[in-house]
């Protein structure tokens, strides 16, 4: 199939039509309202349903009826949004739902600005709601790559009855790219035997009073019960590590210094690492693409030759301390990054590789945009 | 000979509410009606955070559990996977008039093909017996210690009366269990509501008044007092919407 020209949030949005996702709910929110906008056109002509719900909170559930109902559902927001989204995530991981959740992170806290941002890494990696969990967070620094994981999160979703997040920031959402869109899913979904939709409608159904039922919940009264289903969901958290981890590596092996960025940020730094290269200075990249799991080993190993680590955010530092985690003090860590909308320019980050080269500051920067 | 049996849309599960208190009559309304319309193999159940949190312990169907005043965002996920099922929410007066005012006033509004069964006490059960946007005026609870001050927090709020305002909302009805006259109202109003859904006429719901000896500090019997001389005035009974 040709290439198209998208918006990297329409993309999202026909990937996970694609992907053979059928309901979506969200509300509106910039800088992601393609998604919503897109999906309440496409839905109809798939035979799936869009529905603007009322609030977040109200977009989130209906996305656990959904997905406890069995379906491919996915909701779209931005910061502000995602926060009132938690306490649905918090229930949707705790009655192990799948669904995927898009993020198109702006400016924060509060409501912040529109502009690009990557603020929201914490919230994302860290649960973000309450209890303890994880869900497997996507960061893709290309609109292709954004196709590509949409698809991803739904496997991923299914596979591990979890949600998934896809973090974009602002620009991966408004910026076109050439896409290469896949074909609709041919092959078969996987059965959902949990899933609610009436007892008759379960394979082993028989009319007889025992017949199996299914129960969405995530209520565990007796502490010993719900302590198990803590360990089993822990147990689910370490399957992914092990077997989802994503990241790329971008002449690191004789790298001098190792610069961990992802998404919008991961261009501008690969941008700044050719210039630096030009110059003599020995700089590559460790870009996550899997923000949970993080990739703790591949920039251990990285530590055993590279002499020293920065890390470029959109933020104020969060991504930093995962890599502070990895380092383990083996390496020293520094941190450069822009808040607000502010992103940070190729000049600004070479910068920071030369005064890590022990290079002074050059006059006269030629910039080489990817 | 018919002779009388269990309703096959419960569960042998032992109630859990305390004792008076008319849960268990409307869970037993409720689940008489699925089963009389035949509809239980394909009937989705919502239970709320309050009271009722284990209700899908007791029907005997597939149900969710949802958040805290959600349950009529979470059904209308599950409708609209399954628009050929029933769906149902089952919802205390906390959860759907207060946190999740939302929710409910949208279903209704979209004229969501759902049955929701409102148990309206005028109180917080489950959490000890603290005001509700239910409770009536000058009634005492633990956090309107001196009674429901209408200066400081207005008056109770008729939800049923407020739904069926909107478009969206089919059949509207507030019943009462009290007495056996009652409860055979109420039986016929909940049987009315889940034929409206299947009968896809729009957003249903039939409003119960229900009794909470524990928090309301009375016996069962003065407790169902209560709903006739104090309740029943401030919420009267009747069909509201649709016939």
């Amino acid at each position: 199939m040709a290439k198209m020209l998208m918006k990297g949030n329409e993309a999202i949005a026909e990937a996970a039509v694609r992907a053979g996702c059928r309901y979506f709910f969200g509300y509106p929110i910039t800088p992601q309202n393609q998604i919503p906008e897109y999906m309440s056109k496409r839905m109809p002509q798939v035979g799936g349903t869009f529905l603007q719900a009322e609030s977040e909170v109200s977009a989130i559930n209906m996305v656990y009826g959904a997905a406890g109902s069995g379906a491919r559902v996915m909701t779209s927001s931005s910061g502000p949004g995602i926060s009132l989204k938690q306490e649905g995530i918090s229930y949707i991981v705790g009655a192990e739902l799948p669904c995927v959740i898009v993020n198109i992170m702006r400016g924060g806290p509060g409501l912040g600005s529109i502009q690009p941002a990557q603020s929201d890494y914490y919230q994302a990696t860290r649960g973000g709601g309450h209890g303890d969990y994880r869900i497997p967070v996507l960061a893709p620094s290309s609109v292709p790559e954004a196709v590509e994981l949409t698809i991803k999160a739904f496997d991923i979703a299914d596979e591990y009855r979890t949600p998934v997040i896809v973090l974009g920031d602002g620009m991966i959402g408004q910026m076109m790219e050439p896409v290469d869109l896949p074909d609709e899913l041919t092959r078969q979904l996987p059965a959902k035997p949990w899933a609610a939709g009436g007892r008759g409608a379960k394979p082993d159904a028989d009319g007889a009073d025992e017949g199996r039922r299914a129960i969405i919940n995530s209520l565990y009264i007796d502490p010993q019960v719900l302590e198990n289903h803590n360990i089993k969901l822990q147990g689910k958290y370490s399957r992914i590590a092990a077997e989802q981890l994503l990241f790329g590596s971008e002449m690191v092996e004789d790298a001098d210094i190792v610069i961990v960025a992802y998404g919008t940020v991961a261009r501008i730094v690969r941008s700044a690492i050719r210039l630096a290269r030009a110059e003599g200075i020995k700089a590559g990249m460790i870009r996550p693409i899997t923000l949970w799991p993080f990739p703790e080993a591949p920039i251990a190993d990285a530590a055993k030759t590279a002499r020293v680590f920065l890390t470029v955010e959109m933020s104020a530092g969060q991504m930093v301390d995962d890599v502070r985690l990895a380092l383990n003090g083996a390496r020293p860590s520094h941190f450069y990054g822009r808040t607000g909308g502010m992103v940070p320019a190729v000049r600004d980050v070479l910068d920071q590789i030369r005064r890590l080269a022990g290079a002074g500051q050059s006059p006269a920067i030629k910039e080489v945009l990817v | 000979m018919r002779v009388f049996e269990k309703t096959k849309a419960l569960t042998d599960m032992p109630l859990t509410y305390c004792p008076g208190c008319t849960h268990g009559i409307i869970h037993r309304l409720v689940a008489e009606a699925i089963d009389e319309l035949g509809v239980r193999e394909k009937t989705i159940g919502i239970a709320p955070v309050g009271c009722a949190v284990f209700a899908y312990d007791f029907f005997n169907m597939d149900m969710m559990q949802a958040a805290h005043g959600r349950a009529p965002a979470v059904a209308t996920g599950a409708k609209r996977v399954h628009p050929d099922s029933v769906v149902f929410t089952y919802q205390g007066d906390g959860d759907l008039a207060s946190i999740g005012a939302a929710e409910i006033m949208h279903a209704a509004a979209r004229g969501e093909r759902i049955t929701t069964i409102f148990v309206n006490n005028a109180i917080y059960g489950m959490t000890g017996g603290q005001m509700a946007p239910t409770t009536l005026v000058g009634q005492v609870t633990t956090t309107s210690p001196y009674g429901r001050d209408e200066e400081l927090c207005g008056k109770p709020i008729r939800m049923s009366e407020m739904l069926a305002q909107l478009p969206g909302a089919a059949y509207i009805a507030r019943v009462s269990v009290h007495d056996v006259r009652h409860v055979l109202e109420a039986k016929k109003a909940i049987r009315k509501a889940f034929e409206t859904q299947i009968a896809g006429e729009g957003f249903a719901m039939v409003e119960v008044l229900s009794t909470c000896p524990t928090n309301w500090g009375m016996t069962p019997i003065e407790s169902l007092k209560w709903v006739e001389s104090d309740m029943i005035p401030y919420y009267p009974l009747g069909v509201k919407k649709g016939a």
